[in-house]
């Protein structure tokens, strides 16, 4: 039996006239995750770092960037950037540019939260046994810290990327060609409302699925890295609070 | 570019008025939706009959894995196509769909607050001859949803800033008449500013409160 190409448009009736479309759409939605997970997790990575700061005002500069962008959701930045700023700056960003902006500005705060949660969670004797040993603090951190709280960033951090992905549908309100954007592109064009956002919900779905199995992998990785096992199944956690902190943080610091 | 004072002085109060008052009955409906879908989601995953569980866990995970707005789009331009052909208004489909996603995340919530009540509980319970509908409601859930209050605060301020989306389905709330405000004179600063600030204003004390309350539970 020949195989068909799902994005061909061979298949019979409305999957043929909408697939060819769907499947340009998420390539954009997978371009707009990819690009918002890189600049989210870069920012994360700094704020998170420089929340955990000796000197008050890097604290204070991470606190703010957080708590701002955490303040309101991805859609109310996304139109205030889109529409708002030109008229500040004086010139407009093209519509993909803006969504992975946002989208990285938006989910690093939270990302940030996370890697800070996680850092904090590492416990104190091992630090003070990095100085015992004479490591200097970035040897402290690039060799200690981190690894250890790189295994405990990854679950949270997995949620984050599946939000991430949910969020991306959002760009489609500034006109960015991703997957919702063509479902309803489609839909206007030849009907068949159930079918077509049918397809689209499943496939972001599936995205999810993937994101989720490549993280374990990292996840197993990174723990085996650091001489640990990985515990099977662990309950979903919740994107916006905080998890890192609450079992371990609160815990290690009193 | 300068702003524009006066013009703000004048929307400003069409915004607090017939846009705020939408985006609080958003939040406050879809909340109440959330918090009681939510319960029943948990209830029903713990259920001892395997396909209610599994339906239930599947519902759940299907629901957080798919962007809110296509749920939106869903309920508004699908269920009117399907039998027996629902036709919701933007806001009912959009309080629907904003309280159905935020209750599968309620039903983690609610499912870890019940896991945090000792076992000893359910056996006293037992011991005591207790029916199941008084062991639920007298024993487990009081201890429960105690256990909940910070994660559900979380989901509260999460509905609320989330409710922008319903703009997009064509609800007039905060943001859906800064939109329409800033089309008339394709002036979009200051209705968007003055929006997000609001949005703002309101979230970051809200979480800050519920992040105290957090730590005084803890201990």
């Amino acid at each position: 039996m020949a195989t068909i190409n799902p994005c061909s448009g061979d298949l019979p009736g409305t999957f043929g006239d909408a697939m060819p479309f769907i499947c340009d759409g998420a390539v954009v939605t997978a371009q707009v995750t990819l690009g918002g997970a890189a600049l989210a997790i870069v920012l994360a990575a700094v704020a998170g770092l420089a929340s955990t700061s000796h000197a008050w005002l890097v604290r204070a500069v991470a606190r703010v960037y957080m708590e701002f962008f955490r303040g309101a959701s991805v859609l109310v930045q996304l139109f205030w950037i889109f529409y708002a700023m030109p008229a500040i700056t004086g010139y407009r960003l093209s519509p993909i540019f803006a969504g992975v902006l946002t989208l990285g500005l938006n989910l690093g705060a939270y990302g940030s939260e996370v890697v800070r949660g996680a850092i904090q969670a590492v416990p104190v004797p091992q630090r003070e046994a990095g100085i015992a040993l004479n490591f200097s603090t970035y040897q402290r951190m690039r060799r200690i810290i981190l690894p250890q709280a790189f295994v405990a960033m990854v679950p949270p951090g997995t949620s984050l990327l599946i939000e991430l992905l949910k969020a991306t549908s959002l760009v489609s309100a500034i006109s960015v060609a991703d997957m919702t954007y063509q479902a309803n592109v489609t839909v206007s064009s030849i009907g068949n409302q159930f079918t077509i956002f049918g397809i689209v919900m499943v496939i972001y779905f599936l995205m999810a699925q993937v994101i989720t199995m490549v993280m374990r992998v990292v996840e197993r990785r990174a723990a085996t890295m650091v001489g640990r096992e990985t515990p099977k199944r662990r309950p979903p956690q919740m994107a916006w609070t905080d998890p890192a902190p609450t079992s371990a943080g609160g815990g290690g610091k009193s | 570019m300068n702003w524009d004072w006066e013009w703000t002085r004048e929307f400003s109060v069409e915004l607090f008025t017939t846009g705020l008052k939408v985006t609080a009955q958003i939040t406050v409906f879809g909340a109440i939706v959330a918090f009681i879908f939510g319960l029943l989601l948990a209830l029903l995953r713990r259920s001892k009959i395997l396909w209610v569980s599994t339906a239930a866990r599947w519902f759940i995970q299907f629901v957080r894995s798919t962007p809110l707005l296509v749920q939106l789009f869903f309920l508004f331009y699908v269920l009117p196509t399907i039998p027996p052909n629902i036709k919701l208004s933007a806001l009912t489909a959009g309080i629907l769909g904003l309280g159905v996603h935020y209750a599968c995340y309620t039903a983690e919530v609610y499912r870890a607050g019940i896991d945090g009540v000792p076992p000893g509980q359910f056996e006293a319970a037992t011991a005591l001859n207790l029916p199941q509908v008084r062991t639920w409601t007298s024993v487990i859930l009081p201890q429960a949803l105690r256990r909940s209050l910070p994660a559900l605060g979380n989901v509260l301020v999460a509905i609320f800033k989330e409710s922008p989306q319903l703009s997009i389905i064509t609800v007039l709330d905060v943001i859906g008449t800064a939109q329409e405000l800033g089309s008339e004179r394709f002036r979009y600063l200051e209705p968007l500013t003055v929006a997000g600030l609001f949005f703002l204003v309101l979230a970051i004390p809200a979480s800050i409160m519920i992040r105290r309350l957090e730590r005084r539970l803890e201990y």
